[in-house]
């Protein structure tokens, strides 16, 4: 009996139980969960093309009001819309997987060609904003932590509130009214000034990473300029971000300040600040940081109305430019590029967790 | 002290007093938090009212261009006839203000309601027959969640509307497209707390007696499971507010004579601050802020006292990462994790 029921034992308990191996390979870790990745994107793609298809074509949304229906419908079959879905489905499935996003219905570029141009645009206002965020939120979610429930800690907490509760694009229009019309600090709109634009437009294999272009010109008044442009638009993304970090770090640094180990340092003599910086907030880590890889996704979105508020030529301007031109093929692009962005940074930072901890992993 | 002293004098009122989840969450509150949720009631009772007396507190209707006196005028600095000033297309600032609550609380009513509905249906299917049909409907709801809400938001818009949209169209489209945002949500808090339910022997009894399981379903663990809801409202409704005021922004909101919509009116005023002009996009910002600070207030504070761990001053577990967790995140992900808490039984309550 005893010998028969062990293996069993081990035949079905095995598959789950190297879920709970402590101390995995992070190898096998980060294997399994970039393949997860595959269904999540899959998952988008296929609802995106869904709800954009049930709109009808890309070319009568784009233009239904300016063709004869003749050649509007000449058009259409040109283009393969009037096949039958699923087979239409494959083909962009197929096509997606292998880089191509279609040419936009509006202005005839290839959809990866502003991918890649814009896209790098808005990785530089989202990199700005994540500083912003960092340099804000995290020492003000410790000092609120450490004064839990007292005077500093409810001014701070009232103030986070009040940064999610302000529209990024309110807050941009305020600081745009303040710095640039009322004390004419910085400039209004706009990645860089014309005469900047023009000479970044020049130099070779450019990566539309404005600040790097404009280091490689070596020209110290336009990485000034590009600068000064930056500033107001990662300000007011990055503090939206700042009172989510505030807050995530508040909550989770009380959680370990209250433990034993930090009682032990603290009776041990361990000034209040280390305490605080290092026994209490290192083991806080991991929560904030999958939780931070989530606000990815908020601030991509915010990004959009950010761009728009300040001009700011990155995928999410274009997205709106291109919706306005109901060009759907580069919206569907443009949309689905960011989910990839979402997922794929979902996935980078499951893996710094399991980096920093091997609980986590499989 | 307040609460034993009620329970000695009639146990019949306590429990009833009891169940309204504003009014206990107020007698349990103290200090700071007490301070919070009565602003957030305040700011909140003052949007429902500005919304529920628009017609008689504005003073032009949210479409009108003039008077008998003549037409408005374009751009006019606040003066005594308008007292917040017009704005780029000749309406009243307060005026639009005023209306635009109007159509906010339409789109929160109709879009909590909605997903509600959708995400606790799915939640309850799903986590009660669990199955291919639970992991589909959690890949999906996962992906969905992962999405950025305004992308998806926008994307919904096109579909239902096309981008354009009358008033009744409009206020649907911004609905659902908010709707299509908030079911993972929900089906997320209602499946986590099914699964445990399903548990419970009071589920098997009910099993054992016959009853069918869409009976169960509904009168079993759905009437346990919705204790977090009004938790969930309060954070969605604050986020509805700033997602229509987002497409409104983008261009896809309600037409200006349709309904008054503030993200609309903050798209038209962003050529109006180029030229110093800022009583047009002040207002309509400050009534988002205030309405959405306010709400969100009040569902902080909710979040708090049902939560004993972060409701007092005592110490918390070593274990609390994923309890502080849920008090840490804003709508987006409050309701994911709150589904996950240990204890999250009602028969603690």
């Amino acid at each position: 009996m005893d010998t028969n029921a062990t293996p069993v034992h081990l035949v079905t308990a095995d598959p789950p139980a190297k879920g709970k191996k402590q101390g995995g390979s992070l190898w096998l870790y980060a294997v399994v969960r970039l393949l997860l990745i595959i269904p999540t994107i899959f998952i988008l793609t296929t609802l995106v093309f869904i709800l954009m298809r049930l709109t009808g074509d890309p070319i009568t949304a784009a233009m239904g009001g300016r063709l004869s229906a003749a050649e509007l419908a000449q058009r259409v079959h040109a283009a393969g819309y009037d096949r039958p879905m699923i087979t239409q489905y494959l083909q962009y499935l197929g096509h997606t997987f292998t880089g191509n996003f279609g040419t936009t219905m509006s202005d005839n570029r290839p959809v990866t060609q502003i991918l890649t141009t814009y896209g790098a645009a808005t990785l530089e206002l989202a990199f700005y904003s994540l500083i912003v965020a960092f340099v804000v939120g995290i020492p003000l979610g410790m000092i609120a932590a450490y004064y839990r429930d007292k005077g500093q800690d409810a001014w701070l907490r009232v103030f986070a509130i009040l940064w999610y509760a302000t529209p990024v694009f309110f807050s941009g229009l305020l600081l745009k009214l303040v710095f640039s019309i009322w004390l004419g600090w910085l400039p209004v709109a706009g990645r860089a000034t014309t005469g900047s634009e023009i000479t970044l437009q020049f130099l070779p294999h450019r990566t539309n990473i404005y600040l790097i272009d404009a280091l490689r010109t070596g020209n110290v008044s336009i990485v000034w300029d590009v600068l000064q442009h930056a500033v107001l638009p990662a300000v007011a993304l990055g503090l939206l971000t700042a009172g989510i970090f505030l807050r995530l770090v508040r909550a989770n640094v009380i959680g370990t300040l209250s433990t034993d180990y930090v009682e032990a340092a603290r009776s041990r003599g361990v000034g209040e600040f280390r305490l605080v910086r290092k026994h209490a907030y290192r083991p806080a880590l991991i929560p904030i940081i999958t939780v931070m890889g989530l606000q990815i996704a908020l601030l991509l979105g915010g990004a959009v109305l950010t761009e728009t508020t300040f001009e700011w030529r990155g995928l999410g301007f274009e997205l709106v430019q291109y919706l306005d031109a109901r060009d759907f093929v580069a919206v569907q692009g443009i949309v689905i590029l960011l989910a990839i962005i979402v997922a794929v940074t979902n996935f980078i930072v499951d893996l710094v967790a399991a980096l920093i901890d091997p609980r986590v992993r499989y | 002290m307040g609460r034993s002293s009620t329970r000695s004098i009639s146990t019949r009122r306590r429990r009833i007093w009891d169940r309204l989840p504003i009014v206990s969450h107020l007698r349990q509150s103290v200090g700071v938090q007490r301070w919070m949720l009565v602003t957030g009631l305040i700011l909140t009772g003052g949007f429902l009212l500005t919304a529920l007396l628009a017609p008689l507190i504005a003073p032009y209707g949210h479409a009108q261009l003039g008077d008998s006196k003549g037409s408005f005028g374009v751009q006019q600095p606040p003066s005594a006839q308008h007292w917040l000033g017009t704005t780029v297309g000749g309406y009243d600032v307060l005026s639009r203000v005023i209306w635009g609550s109007q159509t906010a609380i339409v789109v929160i009513v109709v879009a909590v309601i909605l997903s509600i509905f959708a995400g606790v249906l799915l939640g309850l299917v799903s986590g009660y027959f669990g199955g291919w049909l639970d992991r589909v409907l959690v890949m999906i709801c996962d992906a969905v969640y992962a999405f950025p809400s305004l992308l998806l938001a926008i994307v919904m818009s096109i579909v239902i509307s096309g981008g354009q949209s009358s008033l009744v169209g409009g206020i649907l489209a911004a609905a659902s497209s908010i709707t299509v945002v908030f079911i993972p949500q929900y089906f997320r808090v209602i499946r986590a707390e099914t699964v445990g339910i399903k548990a419970e022997a009071f589920v098997e009894s009910a099993k054992v007696i016959g009853a069918s399981p869409w009976r169960i379903m509904f009168r079993h663990v759905l009437r346990n499971s919705t204790r977090t809801l009004p938790l969930i409202f309060t954070l969605n409704a604050s986020e509805a507010i700033l997602t229509l005021a987002g497409l409104g922004f983008l261009g896809f909101g309600i037409e200006p004579s349709a309904a008054s919509e503030w993200g609309y009116d903050l798209n038209k005023s962003l050529s109006d601050v180029t030229s110093g002009i800022w009583w047009t996009c002040l207002f309509p910002g400050l009534a988002i802020v205030l309405t959405v600070f306010g709400v969100t207030l009040v569902g902080e504070s909710l979040n708090e006292l049902g939560d004993p761990r972060l409701r007092g001053r005592k110490a918390v577990a070593a274990d609390s990462a994923k309890v502080t967790l849920g008090a840490a995140l804003l709508a987006d992900d409050a309701a994911g994790v709150l589904g996950t808490h240990p204890d999250g039984r009602p028969e603690n309550d």
